[in-house]
């Protein structure tokens, strides 16, 4: 017998789940130092719907997806799990109250078997207390079986394909009996027939009224398997649509809709012979057939998503993660670039994406940081670096790229972002490159940095140097370059002219 | 030219904070009045106003701090060498071996006496950089991690100095031998090592990529520098260092056994970890290291000074070490937060 109370109770909670959806979050605000990454954001969870959250890199998805499985707390917000504001105070208290989550990079432990895996810290214990193996195995054939998963439960996870992890997983979201669960690019790394089997999966889930958030890339995907799709713009909310209601062109207006502002100053100037050749470079698993040239004075843009390996095609011009195939050619012959050394004696520099990974010496200050580069090609005389005179190199440069910095001898880990990303590209003006490859070159700096690194790059290619740009931001690939190459999924997409080129048509060869 | 032209220029100049050495030579300072204020209660003379004892002092902590000099290259490549001791003790073997008289009828090699100096010199250095050369290809090229491989040397190569001669110890080094290990030769050896690598790791290129693999190895490699090939020259320069460190000692007492040098590396990387260099890469100096042999000799020798029991003295020394540690990931968080 149920009393009536109780009766009234769960109807209540019936009658939110319908209005409200058995997720909703309200005015999340989430700030980083010195970026605003989530700014008054909504979204809704229907039960027993796929929802797909769209959106350009840095659009906040990632972020949002993280507050939501209790990695990150929101500045400010309410989150309503079944009608109830909740605070997900960790990963597992997110997984206790029945939000799971699948990572981007799988979270298992490689050396435990599939069973241990799915029921680690909820193990079946026989009468002495010890862990019962045989039902575990027993309960992790029972959820198999549910799910149409063929799996030994015995297996080691180590052995297992991704897909096969990836399945490992959704079991155990499932065997948590989570009412949310949230998948992050989940066919990044599966085939064709691998993915036809996780969508099945995901259709049962939906069945069995699980709400299923769904991050992807994708735009056949997303018309596949989703009922609603969220689109988020730089941290902000755009709007929730059924994926029934819309057209792909449609979706991408709505990802890229901003105003370009006239931050880039790009001056047109003449364009020399062809200066970089690069044929069918493939490094197999990763890119493939990548094939382009560039000439001196020429900005070639390189836009892409998340996933479509742009930095990696960087890094094996600069001999960092070398290509296994295909052709580099320098002023028409073909050269080898097995490490970074060779791509410096042919004249090429190579900013990194990450300053902090791969950029900086942060314990070490603004003169090592600047003249790295410098000397392990010039400049040194019987092995002693002949500092006085580099020193006058590295102030000079510092000076015409105004890095604010007391005095050279200022540990870098103290500078501004901006300023850091001055001294790295003071590093690479020092070696007086022919061909710059510059990867996100203004990420995570500000305004005023940015228009400076923009007037930069602009006069070297007006110098006559050729420049490699890759960027997320796709108001600066449009407004800085005089070609931009599009690639998706290590393949390049096409190319688009400056005259022609638009937000929706670099997304849309972005997108595929 | 001088940097003032960019400070000029500058916003607002922060306040300069004062090099890590200054801090340390203050510790150490500090340190130094504390015993001569204990020695006054307890012992009822100066501490420091002996020369006798300074003089003890400084030679009891030179042999390990000619192993802390190449500890510290290694520590400031953001890597590690356990095996320093061992080698010490190989060594002083090998090249005593190389080194005795005529006149000593049971020597190892007895065709090979009276030879000169310089023969068992370079043999004994020889040795160091086989070892270093094993460190640092296991480290650079197999990619280990530093604290394992040599941790690895560390045990084979104590094993060599026990096999060497079955367990036997070996004594009569010539005069010429025995002459890098008496008097004040070895802080004359300290002094004239941390001067070399003083300006190596300041002015030479060896020094500045040295620096910049422990900053960031990654960064290192896209700056074009040769990075594994850089890490075995470091290792094979920390070898030699306490390959040379090895035949002091046993010039020094006439005679090598299998077990010399036992636990030095544990204290030649306290040396550098007291004298500021940070055992996450990127930081530190000779300067500093030089002034953390000094800090690590005044405690030892103020321990004995009070007649404090030797096992305190280990218990204490260990503690020590770890408070050095604390120290410096102490400062690196607060940095971080700056």
């Amino acid at each position: 017998m149920v009393s009536p109370t109780t009766t009234a109770a769960i109807d209540r909670v019936k009658a939110s789940i319908e209005s409200e959806g058995v997720l909703s979050i309200r005015g999340i605000r989430k700030e980083f130092p010195g970026v605003l990454a989530l700014d008054d954001v909504r979204l809704r969870i229907m039960p027993g719907t796929v929802h797909a959250l769209m959106g350009e890199n840095g659009a906040g998805k990632s972020t949002l997806m993280k507050i939501i499985a209790g990695v990150y707390q929101p500045d400010a917000g309410e989150i309503r799990l079944r009608g109830q504001v909740v605070a997900l105070k960790s990963p597992l208290d997110a997984l206790d109250q029945g939000i799971s989550m699948i990572h981007q990079e799988l979270a298992l432990m490689n050396w435990m078997t599939v069973a241990e895996n799915i029921w680690i810290r909820r193990e079946p214990k026989n009468r002495f207390g010890l862990i019962d193996h045989a039902e575990m195995t027993r309960m992790t054939a029972d959820l198999f079986a549910r799910l149409n998963i063929a799996l030994d439960p015995r297996a080691q996870v180590s052995e297992l394909t991704v897909a096969q992890k990836q399945m490992v997983e959704i079991a155990k979201a499932v065997s948590h009996n989570s009412d949310v669960l949230i998948m992050d690019e989940p066919t990044s790394a599966l085939t064709e027939r691998e993915v036809d089997h996780l969508f099945a999966i995901i259709r049962d889930l939906r069945e069995r009224g699980i709400g299923i958030v769904y991050i992807t890339h994708k735009m056949n995907e997303l018309f596949e398997i989703a009922d609603e799709f969220t689109v988020f713009r730089d941290g902000k909310y755009v709007g929730t649509h059924n994926a029934k209601d819309v057209t792909r062109d449609d979706i991408i207006r709505m990802m890229v809709g901003r105003e370009i502002t006239n931050m880039f100053p790009k001056v047109d100037c003449p364009i020399g012979d062809t200066i970089l050749e690069v044929r069918n470079l493939t490094l197999p698993g990763v890119f493939h057939d990548v094939s382009f040239s560039l000439r001196r004075g020429e900005i070639l843009g390189l836009a892409g998503l998340v996933g479509s390996k742009r930095s990696n095609v960087a890094e094996a011009l600069f001999g960092v993660t070398p290509a296994e195939s295909g052709q580099i050619l320098i002023d028409g012959a073909p050269v080898t670039i097995a490490t970074p050394a060779q791509a410096m004696a042919q004249g090429m520099a190579f900013l990194t994406e990450d300053r902090k990974e791969t950029g900086c010496f942060l314990t070490l200050d603004c003169l090592e940081n600047i003249q790295s580069a410098l000397i392990t090609r010039s400049h040194v005389k019987h092995g002693f670096v002949r500092q006085a005179e580099v020193t006058r190199l590295a102030e000079d440069m510092a000076r015409t790229l105004r890095v604010k910095t007391p005095n050279l001898q200022e540990t870098v880990e103290n500078l501004s972002g901006g300023n850091q990303q001055k001294l790295l590209i003071a590093r690479w003006l020092l070696t007086k490159p022919r061909i710059l490859i510059l990867d996100e070159p203004t990420r995570g700096i500000d305004v005023g940095a940015k228009s400076e690194i923009h007037r930069l790059i602009t006069e070297l290619a007006a110098q006559g140097v050729a420049v490699l740009m890759i960027s997320s931001e796709l108001p600066e690939v449009l407004g800085m370059s005089d070609r931009i190459m599009v690639m998706h999924e290590g393949h390049v997409s096409g190319f688009l002219d400056r005259a022609d080129a638009t937000q929706v048509k670099i997304m849309s060869l972005a997108a595929k | 030219m001088s940097s003032q032209d960019i400070s000029a220029r500058a916003t607002p100049r922060p306040q300069r904070r004062l090099p890590t050495e200054v801090n340390i030579l203050l510790v150490l300072i500090g340190i130094a009045l504390v015993f001569e204020i204990l020695g006054w209660i307890f012992q009822g003379q100066s501490f420091l106003l002996s020369w006798n004892r300074l003089k003890i002092m400084i030679l009891q902590v030179s042999v390990i701090g000619i192993i802390a000099v190449g500890v510290t290259q290694v520590i400031i490549s953001g890597g590690i060498d356990l095996s320093s001791g061992s080698v010490v003790g190989a060594v002083a073997m090998v090249a005593m071996s190389f080194a005795q008289v005529s006149t000593y009828a049971r020597a190892v090699y007895p065709a090979l006496t009276d030879l000169p100096m310089i023969v068992p010199l370079l043999i004994g250095l020889g040795c160091g950089a086989i070892v270093g050369l094993i460190n640092g290809w296991l480290i650079a090229y197999t990619k280990i991690p530093p604290f394992i491989a040599t941790l690895g040397t560390m045990v084979t190569v104590r094993g060599f100095a026990k096999w060497y001669t079955k367990g036997q110890p070996v004594s009569f080094p010539t005069e010429g031998f025995a002459w890098i290990g008496s008097g004040m030769m070895p802080v004359v050896i300290f002094i004239l090592v941390a001067a070399i690598f003083h300006v190596a790791m300041k002015y030479t290129r060896y020094g500045k990529f040295t620096y910049a693999i422990g900053a960031n190895a990654q960064a290192a490699r896209v700056s074009g520098i040769d990075v594994e090939r850089h890490l075995v020259k470091v290792y094979v320069i920390a070898a030699m260092l306490a390959a040379l460190a090895g035949m002091v000692v046993a010039a020094r007492g006439q005679t090598a056994q299998a077990g010399m040098g036992l636990a030095y590396e544990l204290d030649a990387i306290a040396m550098a970890v007291i004298g500021g260099v940070s055992l996450n890469g990127g930081r530190g100096s000779i300067l500093g290291t030089a002034i953390g042999m000094v800090i690590f000799g005044v405690i030892i020798s103020g321990f004995t000074f009070l007649r404090l029991d030797a096992y305190y003295q280990e218990m204490i020394k260990g503690a020590i070490v770890v408070a050095a540690v604390v120290a410096d990931v102490h400062r690196q968080r607060k940095r971080r937060k700056a």
